[in-house]
């Protein structure tokens, strides 16, 4: 039986992509970034799930102000990587698991959550930077991603409460899926820590917060749920309240779950990175 | 809906993609938008004015655009996703726009950041 065992949590900034890219990794800026990164590379290597669902927010690669779907699913055989204005970024492309993908539409959309479907998706920093993070610059990615890009742009976002449920949508989802292959599924939320890029307060950093968060992720996130909009945009920055995405991926693990790797470190750009990893329980284990 | 009173109005400095901010900026947005193109990228580097003049920017935005007012940009409708494409184009990093936007210099932005980033609620 397929089964969703692993949770990652990430940071998406896209300097720590380019730093990735141009080989900045041992500088003295980003080394304390990246050195806490290394127990999480060999975890994943060491683990090499099958297949990713990665959420993610679309920055205007994608979507654009004429589309705007509040939860998007990636169904195509692959995904190219999107120009964002740099060029597209020099990695290898991002291969989909269509079979797997399509029964999570289904699933998903007779479950209650009413999912956008989509073919041409190129796929930006947001999703590309944590699979950098976790892997490194490999020949081509170890590992079949599907994409979920969530609106986390446009006022409002889906709620914490949400995203949480549409992970438990999907770990149901992923359990039905018919195949002999017992494919060992990792769902990815991706975004936050606290972040502002804009206005007069950018560069809002919000250590105590994010701290509470990483920890609440482990223990109780259903109270992280609770977190409305506002206090999100408040605590977290207006970019922040990237961090419902986190959400989706907890929500898609057993209520149990082992910590097995965290780092946090200001700053990355603009922005507090963190990244936390689970070990959750399989389906058949009582808890 | 228009101008209604929001509940996160009093966050200091932050500009929410609403609904109001959508529809002030929906233009200027796609055109940033379009910087995605390489195609365009080489057009809007051609000519700025002739470029901005397919889109049907105020006469604020189109300022905005060309004095690389990036506050102005948000206050007029922008979102720092779509204006930022403005910023690739220009080679500018995000600390040197958030240092604009704030009122300080890309050095001073990045030793902020350092130093734990803005977190004095202003
Ligand atoms: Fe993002």
């Amino acid at each position: 039986m397929a089964d969703v065992l692993y949770g990652v949590a990430s940071s998406h900034v896209p300097a720590i992509g380019a730093a990735i890219d141009h080989g900045k990794e041992e500088q003295p800026y980003w080394r304390p970034l990246f050195e806490g990164y290394e127990g999480a590379r060999k975890w994943m290597a060491d683990t090499r799930p099958d297949v990713i669902i990665l959420a993610y927010n679309d920055h205007a690669s994608a979507f654009d102000l004429d589309l705007i779907p509040t939860f998007a699913i990636g169904v195509a055989d692959k995904f190219p990587i999107a120009d964002e204005g740099y060029g597209p970024r020099q990695i290898p492309e991002v291969i989909g698991h269509p079979e797997l993908a399509w029964h999570l539409a289904e699933s998903l959309i007779l479950d209650g959550f009413d999912m956008t479907i989509c073919n041409r998706m190129p796929v930006d920093h947001g999703l590309t930077v944590p699979l950098s993070i976790m892997y490194g610059s490999p020949e081509a990615w170890p590992v079949k991603v599907i994409p979920l890009a969530v609106n986390v742009i446009q006022y409002p976002p889906p709620t914490g409460k949400r995203c949480y449920a549409l992970g438990q949508a999907i770990r149901r989802a992923v359990q039905s899926f018919e195949d002999n292959q017992d494919l060992r599924v990792a769902v990815f939320g991706t975004g936050g820590m606290s972040h502002q890029l804009q206005g007069e307060r950018a560069g809002w950093v919000n250590t105590p917060f994010d701290t509470a968060f990483l920890n609440r992720l482990t223990d109780d996130p259903e109270g992280l749920t609770e977190i409305s909009h506002v206090d999100l945009l408040r605590e977290a920055g207006s970019e922040g309240i990237e961090l419902v995405m986190w959400l989706i991926m907890r929500g898609a693990l057993s209520r149990k779950v082992r910590e097995v790797h965290r780092h946090y470190h200001v700053p990355a750009s603009n922005t507090a990175a963190g990244l936390i990893v689970f070990e959750g329980s399989e389906a058949n284990v009582l808890l | 809906m228009s101008s209604a009173t929001r509940e996160y109005d009093d966050i200091p400095g932050t500009y929410v993609f609403d609904a109001d901010h959508h529809r002030k900026g929906y233009h200027l947005n796609m055109m940033c938008m379009s910087l995605n193109d390489p195609k365009n990228r080489e057009k809007f580097a051609a000519g700025e004015e002739a470029y901005l003049d397919q889109w049907p920017l105020t006469p604020e935005q189109r300022k905005a655009v060309l004095e690389r007012d990036w506050l102005g940009m948000l206050q007029l409708g922008g979102n720092i996703y779509y204006t930022f494409k403005i910023a690739i184009f220009d080679g500018l990093s995000m600390q040197a726009v958030g240092g604009a936007m704030s009122g300080v210099t890309e050095a001073e932005f990045q030793q902020m950041m350092i130093n734990g980033g803005r977190n004095d609620n202003g």
